[in-house]
């Protein structure tokens, strides 16, 4: 199939991009980025690294490599292209670059990877992970406070384990605060639409207003915009997800679980420039603040003096162990129902 | 091949008679499709106020020369004279405004819309629909009384018959103004009724001073109703005549090139044992009509039972259900003395060819053949489980072609290619393959549909020839077909079917043509 | 073949008229290249370089090729019939659970054992899910464009379902399965060529593409030289003259769906066992959609196909280098590039048809004489 002849030309041009590859890393300090699938310009995950990456760009004046992943073949492709092409560190966005990400980290020792919710066991690699359950939490205790029903709701992505982790930190912030409370809890769907289908989101979030609920929780990308528009138009409140959301319907956004993937994305780009990159596994959460709940003039007027307390004072809690939040992930079950 | 062998009576009268230019006079008419040179150097003049028939086998170029004149296509030489006047018609919206409309083959009607709003479709007349309707209605009311089309112009036109449907066509080509119409093979479809309403209609325009041009390969047709005719063969003009001073016979020789034979000698059957015996046989169709009600007859071996009757009247339901092709609601099926077919079970067609049964299809393009196929495809569908057809598990491709090409020669198919696409034939040689695949079978029992419909007068000489050969030769024969002529020349006994049943039954010398008229349409029934 | 004209050279047909067409394509995508501020010639030649400049790239080109050859195939053979299986994606899907669940129960089984119940599992998976839609179609009149592609669904939500509740290793973030032993994954093409002494770039074509053209070759043997095929096809082509000729259209339609699925059931082979070595979400990555374009544009003939998967493959290897190589042009211009291609070679494949064969007939042919 392939010929010696060819085989000959792609050893010359293996060699070339040998060179420009040596040169371009003496020279100089290349950052690359691998987005997920769903695109960098998702409104959500993929979108938070990307902003994370421009204000890099911005503050250091070091442009960046990147490159959108389009199916499961391309994300090795990808790494070893970074790699192979003169990237210093390569971050890779989302838990489904864990496994290629194995294979071509030990093909590049010299080069330094950071893969964000997922773990990679190898000493040029950085896992960073989040405690999406601790920030989840917190939403879901101001969801209960606030609500007037005692019920609530959660409209998912995809359905896959992370998501799944969010639901269940949401669950036992709102038990924890009524133990009564009725969760109402929605996946968008099984393939990766589920994170771009606004329409289905709002029709998930109105069904579950009809159900009674006054406050649905969007862990759904680009689909929970949706989410939020519904509550929005029936005079009900939301919570956005992953970047503070506040601002996009301020009145009517509850608050927003903010997850720190730009700022992951910032400092593995910082650090490496720095040279204080470290490989390890990073498992992030309300102490690091990579989590947390977003509370700004937008959001203001919906929460109570009473209520930003006790949110705070749980936040401590779990900071200091006092309370432990449990991770779906760790044993794929739920304790609240 | 003859050249123009009669002068051109209507061209002289035309110019010269009363100094009224010829409605139409084409003048050098030539188009070449690739290879295939459709018109040569073509000259016809049709004089206003007449009827003017155009005859041909398929594939001699009446088509293609009225569609010309109908502005689909261009000619790659020649001129159109409308009237005394040069035209350039370069589509169809040109040909309609030089007062030329044409009636397809085909209707071309929307079947949800009424009468009224087919024939206004495309000239509306202005973007409100209301004042053009009504203009039109009063309009379409004058022609209607005028031409005795005897339409309802308010009727949905999906619910009307075959016969009304081409009167609509007519309405839609005078509404536009037409002052000649075209008429393209238009009593295919027809019961003998019909066709004789048609043209009565066709002498009420000519009444009128319009002009009509009849295409079509039915010589009786052209003498009963045509003032001149022009053959054509092989994309030339071999003689344009008056109707009066020629005959049908002539007609052919001229279409065909040689003498041909059109009523077929035989002798009388010699019928041996029962081969087919239908008894109280009841065929529903999908829509829970019956089609075939009460029928029981038999067939034996050396006769030919030929089945009359308008079309639509239950004898391709009957034909089908005895091929298998149909379930059976009521009655039995007997072949060779076993019973094939019951309410409760049916051999399928499969199983009915291995009992030596065969099919010569009405439809040859929906059913006899695969059209997109080879021509060597469609000669073995049926038996393309025939041992000699296969080799373990693959087709015996070469032994295939060889037995096609062996058919053609036998069956005189031209050109006798066998990797020819089957779409590629004329409507008579593709006959000839279906013809030979059954015939070669060597049945004890063949079903024959419709065997001369579209086929060339030389084709329809070599099929009845050939299934008179199969009779003598102690074939049990079931013929169904509307050419009363095919039925009374071919058949030794002649049942007729009305609305599914078998309304009189005959024997070929006390049947004659209005004998079995005023059966198939239900007037009277046989004792 | 399926249109082409008696009366012209057939390379104008079949050659020279898709040139053309491609030509037309790339200039209209130049044009759009152009407008976003890159240099078209750059871009034209980073995508064929990055398809076919270099052993890895011509690898994974042939690899997303031999994809597009099993949709490809999958698509012709139902269309064949007469029918639109637009389920490919779900088929695949399936497929690849199939061959999945034989490598993970048969871990270290011997290669020569696992690998050929991989394949046959993969198509009778495929072949599974597809048969429902086909015995809907025959039995009960369902249309077979609206199963096919509820099954697509269906097929993503099942295999969700199994990888995040079943297959999924505990405490793992991804939901994935472990992976398969290394004695069940499809050898890789250039570790067989190693030990053969042959070095070629290191890339994810494996010897799925062996099966892929041996799937080619029956697939037209089986169409145009057996009398199955020759039922399918009758059919396909006029469902009366099938009747008439003894053939059971509801055998065939439910026969042909099955014989589709397994032939889309086999990227799991390419995919699972191949590249990813694990069961993972998604790596049908639309593969079986795909696979519609691949059979339009090879006119439902392995051949064609077996081009068109090619050229696809290309068009996805190339169109990874160039947003790669050239930012400003993101996988969404590759989409519209690939998209152009598409609606050039199959959509508007009679644009300029009639002109071009009119130019090549005009050339005078002596008449051969028609009867």
């Amino acid at each position: 199939m392939i010929t010696r002849r060819q085989g000959a030309l792609a050893a010359v041009a293996a060699a070339c991009m040998m060179v420009l590859g040596a040169g371009a890393q003496a020279q100089e300090f290349v950052p690359a980025l691998v987005f997920d699938m769903g695109g960098k310009f998702d409104k959500s995950f993929n979108e938070a690294a990307y902003s994370g990456a421009q204000k890099f760009k911005k503050d250091s004046g070091v442009d960046y490599r990147e490159f959108e992943v389009t199916n499961e073949t391309q994300r090795e492709q990808a790494l070893r292209n970074m790699a192979r092409r003169g990237a210093t560190v390569v971050v890779a966005i989302g838990f489904a670059h864990a496994t290629p990400l194995q294979v071509v980290a030990k093909e590049f020792p010299n080069v330094k990877f950071t893969i964000i919710d997922g773990v990679v066991d190898l000493p040029n690699v950085q896992s960073v992970l989040f405690k999406e359950q601790e920030g989840s939490y917190l939403v879901g205790m101001l969801a209960a406070l606030t609500s007037k029903t005692g019920k609530v709701g959660f409209v998912g992505g995809m359905d896959i384990p992370l998501i799944r982790a969010f639901a269940c930190g949401y669950r036992q912030g709102v038990v924890a605060v009524n133990p009564k409370a009725e969760v109402f809890e929605n996946m968008t769907g099984t393939t990766p639409a589920a994170w771009n289908d606004p329409t289905k989101g709002g029709e998930l979030a109105r069904s579950q207003f009809d159900r009674g609920a006054d406050i649905v929780y969007a862990a759904a990308g680009a689909t929970g915009l949706g989410v939020l528009q519904a509550a929005k138009d029936l005079g009900k409140l939301s919570i956005g997800v992953d970047s503070n959301q506040n601002h996009l319907h301020p009145g009517s956004v509850l608050t927003s679980m903010v997850k720190g993937v730009d700022v992951a994305v910032y400092n593995a780009f910082k650090d490496a420039k720095a040279g204080t990159w470290k490989g390890g596994i990073q498992n992030l959460g309300l102490a690091e603040k990579a989590v947390g709940w977003a509370l700004d003039d937008n959001n203001r007027k919906l929460v109570s003096a009473e209520n930003e307390k006790k949110v705070n004072d749980a936040m401590a809690d779990i900071v200091s162990g006092k309370v432990k939040v449990v991770d779906y992930r760790a044993g794929n079950s739920c304790p609240a129902k | 091949m003859t050249a123009r062998s009669a002068p051109s009576p209507s061209t002289g009268e035309g110019r010269g008679g009363n100094n009224v230019p010829p409605a139409i006079e084409l003048r050098g008419i030539d188009k070449r499709f690739g290879p295939v040179h459709a018109n040569r150097a073509i000259s016809l003049s049709v004089p206003a106020g007449t009827i003017h028939g155009v005859v041909g086998e398929n594939g001699a170029g009446k088509s293609t020369l009225m569609s010309i004149l109908y502005g689909y296509y261009q000619a790659d030489a020649g001129e159109i004279w409308i009237k005394g006047r040069r035209r350039d018609i370069r589509s169809t919206a040109d040909a309609i405004a030089a007062g030329i409309g044409m009636v397809h083959q085909h209707f071309m009607l929307v079947d949800t819309f009424t009468v009224l709003e087919n024939v206004v479709l495309g000239v509306e007349g202005g973007p409100l629909l209301r004042r053009g309707m009504e203009r039109a209605r009063a309009e379409l009311e004058r022609l209607e009384r005028e031409y005795k089309l005897e339409v309802d112009i308010d009727a949905v036109v999906g619910d009307l018959a075959v016969g009304l449907r081409q009167r609509i066509e007519i309405l839609k080509a005078l509404y536009r103004g037409a002052e000649v119409l075209i008429l393209d093979e238009p009593t295919g479809v027809l019961t003998p009724a019909e066709a004789d309403h048609l043209f009565r209609i066709l002498r009420a325009l000519k009444a009128e001073g319009k002009t009509a041009i009849l295409i079509t390969h039915k010589l009786r047709e052209v003498m009963a109703v045509t003032d001149n005719v022009t053959v054509m063969r092989r994309g030339q003009v071999v003689a344009t005549v008056r109707t009066a001073e020629t005959s049908p016979a002539a007609l052919a020789e001229h279409m065909v090139g040689r003498k041909v034979l059109l009523s077929v000698q035989r002798t009388p059957a010699k019928p041996g044992r029962e081969v087919l015996r239908v008894e109280g046989l009841q065929v529903i169709d999908g829509a829970g009509i019956a089609r075939v009600r009460d029928v029981g007859f038999a067939v034996r071996a050396g006769e030919i039972v030929g089945v009359a009757g308008v079309a639509g009247n239950g004898q391709s339901e009957l034909i089908e259900a005895i091929a298998g092709m149909r379930a059976v609601a009521a009655g039995r099926i007997v072949l060779n003395g076993q019973e094939v077919a019951t309410r409760a079970t049916h051999l399928t067609p499969r199983a009915l060819r291995d009992r030596k049964l065969a099919h010569i299809p009405e439809d040859r393009q929906r059913m006899g053949l695969v059209v997109p196929f080879a021509a060597h495809d469609s000669a073995i569908l049926g038996q393309q489980g025939k041992p000699a057809f296969n080799i373990g598990p693959l087709l015996n491709q070469r032994g295939i072609i060889d037995s096609c090409q062996h058919q053609m020669d036998r069956y005189d198919v031209r050109p006798d290619d066998p990797h020819l696409k089957s779409a590629n034939f004329s409507g008579g040689n593709q006959q000839k393959i279906v013809l030979a695949r059954e015939i070669e079978t060597d049945p004890d029992l063949l079903l024959v549909g419709q065997p001369t419909r579209g086929v060339d007068i030389g084709a329809i000489e070599f099929i009845h020839r050939r299934l008179i050969e199969l009779r003598d030769a102690g074939k049990a024969i079931l013929l169904v077909s509307v050419e009363l002529d095919e039925i009374l020349g071919l058949a030794d006994r002649i049942l007729v079917m009305n609305e599914g049943r078998i309304v009189g039954e005959l024997a070929a010398e006390e049947a004659d043509e209005q004998k079995l008229g005023l059966l198939m349409a239900g007037v009277a029934r046989a004792a | 073949m399926a249109r082409s004209s008696d009366d012209v050279p057939a390379w104008v047909d079949l050659a020279l008229l898709p040139l053309v067409n491609l030509l037309a394509a790339f200039a209209i995508a130049a044009v759009v290249i152009a407008i976003l501020g890159e240099n078209p010639f750059k871009a034209l030649w980073v995508l064929f370089y990055g398809a076919l400049g270099y052993g890895e790239a011509i690898g994974f080109t042939l690899y997303y090729a031999t994809n597009f050859i099993f949709t490809g195939l999958a698509v012709a053979v139902a269309f064949h019939a007469g029918l639109f299986n637009i389920g490919g994606e779900g088929q695949a899907y399936l497929g690849g659970l199939g061959c999945g669940l034989v490598g993970l129960a048969l871990g270290g089984w011997p290669p020569a054992i696992v690998l050929p119940l991989a394949v046959l599992a993969a198509m009778l998976f495929g072949a599974a899910w597809a048969f429902i839609p086909g015995y809907l179609q025959a039995k009960r009149g369902s249309h077979i464009v609206i199963t096919t592609i509820m099954f697509n669904f269906i097929a993503a939500a099942l295999m969700t379902y199994l990888l995040v509740n079943v297959f999924i290793k505990p405490g793992q973030q991804s939901p994935e399965s472990r992976e398969f032993d290394p004695s069940s994954w499809m050898p890789f093409v250039h570790e067989v060529a190693a030990r053969v002494g042959i070095t070629i770039a290191r890339s994810p074509l494996n010897m799925s593409v062996v099966v892929a053209l041996v799937a080619s070759v029956g697939v037209w043997v089986f169409l145009w030289r057996t009398r199955w095929g020759y039922a399918l096809r009758v059919v396909g082509h006029n469902e009366t003259a099938a009747v008439y000729g003894g053939i059971a259209p509801v055998r065939v339609v439910i026969g042909a769906m099955a014989l589709s699925g397994a032939l889309a059931g086999l990227v799991g082979v390419n995919a699972i066992m191949g590249d990813q070595h694990r069961l993972i979400l998604n790596f049908t990555g639309g593969y079986g959609f795909v696979g519609i374009a691949v059979a339009l544009m090879g006119r439902n003939h392995p051949v064609g196909i077996c081009l068109a998967a090619l050229l696809f493959g290309a068009l996805y290897q190339g169109g990874a280098e160039l947003s790669f190589d050239l930012p400003r042009l993101t996988k969404e211009v590759v989409v519209v590039i690939q998209g152009l291609i598409i609606l050039f070679c199959g959509a508007f494949e009679g644009l300029f048809r009639p002109r071009l064969l009119a130019l090549f007939r005009r050339a005078p042919a002596p008449a051969p004489a028609k009867a």
